[in-house]
C-alpha cells in the first residue's frame, strides 16, 4: 500500500514553480552590474577607442550628482514639470485619439474624410512641429505640451483604428440578436474588443510622448528634465548630463509600467 | 423563466413564404435561394439539412433578420422580420461569446439590453446557468472554457431574453463527436423544459433526425426545399435509438434524397458536356456520315 504522494516542503515548491521569474531577475541583476562595471572601467581609464570616454562622468560621479540633486529643489521642479507636460499632452492625445479612432473605425464617411489628412500628417515627426508650434501657441509651455500631444496622438489613433478593423463581426451580430442597438453595440462590443489594441497604442504613444517632450524641451524649453540635461552640457557639468539621461530612462520605464498596470486592471479577461 | 415551464407554447410561429434571395455579381445576378417555404409551429423543433452552400444558413439568417429577402416574406408570430432582435435568439457555429465578459456577464447581456435592473438580471442568469449546469463557472471568462461549455453558455445566453424562437446555425459543428452527443442531449432537455420553437441548421443527418420533430431537406444552386419529413420517433429520445430500425429507415430515406439530388446534378453536368462535345465534332451531321 502506498500513501498519498509526499509533497516537497513549501519553499522548495515555490522555488520550482517560480523558476522562470527568479532566473530572469538574477540574470537581469547580473547584466545591470556588468553594465555599471563596464561604465566604471571605461571612464576610470578614460578609454579612447573610436569613441572618447575622456569627459564622460563615472558612475560614482553621477551618484554624487544625484545626491546633490536630491537636495536641490530646482532638479525636483524640472522633473515635476516634465511629468506634468507628459500627463497633459498624453491625456489630451488619449482623450481625442481613442474616440476618433472608434468613430473612424465604425463610420465609413468619417474614415473617408479623415484618413487622407491623417496619413499626410502622421509621418511628420513631432519635433518637426516645433517652429509651427511656437507660432501657433502663445506660450512656450503650451507649445511644448502640444508637441508632446502630437507625439502620442498618432500611435494611439492608428492602433485604435487597427483594433476596430479586427472586431469579430460575429460578436456584433450576436449582440444584435440580444437586442443591442447602435450605442450599446459601440459600448459593449466595439470598445472592449478594441481595448487590447488601444492599450498597445497607449504604450507606444507614451514612449513617443517622452521622445517628443525631451526634444521640445531641449530646443525651446525652459525647465524640464530635457532642459536640465541640455543645460548641464552648456554649463560643463558633465555628470548632470548622465543624471538627466538616467532620470529620463527611469521616468519612461515608470510611465510604461503604469499603463501596463492600468491595462491589467481594465482588461482582466486579457490575462494569459 | 420558470413560470413558462408547463404552460402550453403559444408563441414562436415562424413562417417563411416563397423566399427568394439573389445577389448581384459582375456576371449578373446569382440566385442563392429560390422559392423556399418553411414554417415552425410554436414549440416545435425543426431542422434544415442539406449540403454546404445550399442556402440553409441563408434562410436562418433571414429569420434572424440579417438578410432581407429579394422576394417573399419572413414572419414571426405574424410580424414581418425587419432586422435582428432579441425575440429571435441565435447561436452561432463560432462560439461568439464576448471574451471580455464572464459567463454570467454573457448570459446577462440580453437582459441588460432590456434595461432590467441588476438584481433581476442576476437572478435570471443564475437560474438559467443552474439549469445548464454552469453555476460553478459563472465567474470564468470564456477563454478558459472548453468548446462544449462555450456553446452551452451560448445557448443559455440566447435563451435568457425569453425569445419566441431559438435559431441555431450548425452549433455543434466544431465539437468532437462525444461532446456533440452530450450537447444534443442538453439542447433537447432545455428545449423540452422551456417549450420554445427551434430552427436548427446542420449538415449532419443523424443530428437532424435525433433532435427534430420535422426536417427540411434542401438542395443546392439555387437552394430550394426538396422535401419535408416528419420524424415520428417518440420522446424522450435516447442515444440508443440511433441504432433502431425506425431511425435507420428515416436516415436511409433522407440519405437517398440527398444522394439522388447530387447524382442528378452531376449527371446533368456530364450529359451537357457530352452533348456539347458531340455537337462540336459533328457539326449537325450524323455520326455515320462523319465516319
Amino acid at each position: 500500500m502506498q500513501g498519498p504522494p509526499r509533497l516537497a516542503p513549501y519553499p522548495m515548491r515555490w522555488l520550482r514553480l517560480n523558476r522562470g521569474g527568479l532566473r530572469a531577475a538574477v540574470v537581469g541583476a547580473i547584466s545591470l552590474t556588468l553594465f555599471l562595471l563596464a561604465w566604471h572601467l571605461l571612464t576610470k581609464y578614460r578609454v579612447v577607442f573610436f569613441v572618447r570616454f575622456t569627459n564622460v562622468p563615472s558612475p560614482a560621479a553621477v551618484y554624487e550628482s544625484l545626491g546633490r540633486a536630491m537636495h536641490d529643489s530646482k532638479f525636483f521642479m524640472d522633473v515635476m514639470l516634465s511629468c506634468r507636460r507628459i500627463l497633459l499632452g498624453f491625456s489630451l492625445a488619449a482623450i481625442l485619439a481613442v474616440p476618433l479612432g472608434l468613430l473612424m473605425g465604425r463610420f465609413r464617411l468619417v474614415h473617408e474624410v479623415l484618413y487622407p489628412v491623417m496619413e499626410i500628417l502622421r509621418p511628420i515627426p513631432a519635433i518637426a512641429w516645433v517652429p509651427m508650434a511656437i507660432m501657433l501657441w502663445p506660450t512656450n509651455e503650451q507649445s511644448i505640451v502640444f508637441i508632446t500631444f502630437l507625439g502620442s496622438f498618432f500611435p494611439i489613433l492608428v492602433n485604435t483604428l487597427h483594433g476596430m478593423s479586427l472586431v469579430d463581426p460575429v460578436l456584433v451580430r450576436a449582440s444584435q440578436c440580444l437586442g443591442a442597438r447602435e450605442i450599446s453595440i459601440f459600448r459593449e462590443v466595439y470598445f472592449p474588443a478594441s481595448l487590447p489594441h488601444i492599450f498597445t497604442g497607449l504604450t507606444v504613444g507614451m514612449g513617443v510622448a517622452w521622445v517628443s517632450l525631451i526634444a521640445a524641451e531641449m530646443i525651446s524649453g525652459q525647465f524640464g528634465i530635457g532642459y536640465f540635461t541640455w543645460e548641464a552640457y552648456s554649463l560643463v557639468q558633465y555628470s548632470d548630463i548622465a543624471l538627466g539621461m538616467i532620470c529620463i530612462g527611469v521616468l519612461g520605464l515608470g510611465s510604461s509600467a503604469l499603463i501596463r498596470g492600468l491595462g491589467r486592471v481594465v482588461m482582466p479577461w486579457n490575462r494569459t | 423563466m420558470s413560470e413558462k415551464v408547463g404552460s402550453p407554447p403559444s408563441k414562436g410561429h415562424v413562417e417563411v413564404k416563397h423566399f427568394d434571395l439573389s445577389y448581384d455579381t459582375l456576371e449578373g445576378p446569382v440566385e442563392a435561394v429560390s422559392d423556399a417555404s418553411i414554417h415552425v409551429n410554436p414549440g416545435e423543433f425543426v431542422s434544415i439539412v442539406g449540403p454546404s452552400g445550399c442556402g440553409k444558413s441563408t434562410l436562418l439568417n433571414a429569420v434572424a433578420g440579417f438578410l432581407k429577402p429579394t422576394a417573399g416574406e419572413v414572419t414571426v408570430d405574424g410580424e414581418v422580420v425587419d432586422g435582428p432582435g432579441a425575440d429571435r435568439g441565435m447561436v452561432f457555429q463560432q462560439y461568439s461569446l464576448f471574451p471580455w465578459k464572464t459567463v454570467k456577464g454573457n448570459v446577462e447581456f440580453g437582459l441588460k439590453m432590456k434595461h432590467l435592473d441588476k438584481s433581476s438580471r442576476d437572478r435570471a442568469a443564475r437560474t438559467l446557468l443552474g439549469l445548464a449546469g454552469l453555476t460553478a463557472f459563472e465567474n470564468k471568462y470564456p477563454d478558459s472554457l472548453s468548446g462544449g461549455m462555450k456553446q452551452r453558455v451560448g445557448i443559455v445566453r440566447a435563451l435568457a431574453t425569453g425569445p419566441r424562437v431559438l435559431l441555431l446555425d450548425e452549433p455543434f459543428g466544431a465539437l468532437d463527436a462525444q461532446t456533440r452527443v452530450i450537447m444534443q442531449q442538453i439542447l433537447t432537455n432545455m428545449w423540452q423544459r422551456l417549450k420554445i420553437s427551434v430552427l436548427f441548421v446542420t449538415h449532419d443527418i443523424d443530428e437532424a433526425i435525433f433532435l427534430s420533430d420535422r426536417v427540411y431537406c434542401m438542395t443546392a444552386r439555387p437552394g430550394t426545399i426538396k422535401a419535408e419529413i416528419t420524424i415520428p420517433l417518440e420522446r424522450p429520445r435516447q442515444q440508443s435509438m440511433m441504432m433502431s430500425s425506425e431511425f435507420l429507415g428515416l436516415r436511409r430515406g433522407l440519405m437517398s434524397l440527398i444522394r439522388e439530388e447530387s447524382i442528378k446534378a452531376m449527371g446533368g453536368e456530364l450529359n451537357d458536356l457530352a452533348l456539347d462535345g458531340l455537337s462540336i465534332d459533328l457539326h449537325g451531321q450524323s455520326l455515320a456520315d462523319v465516319l
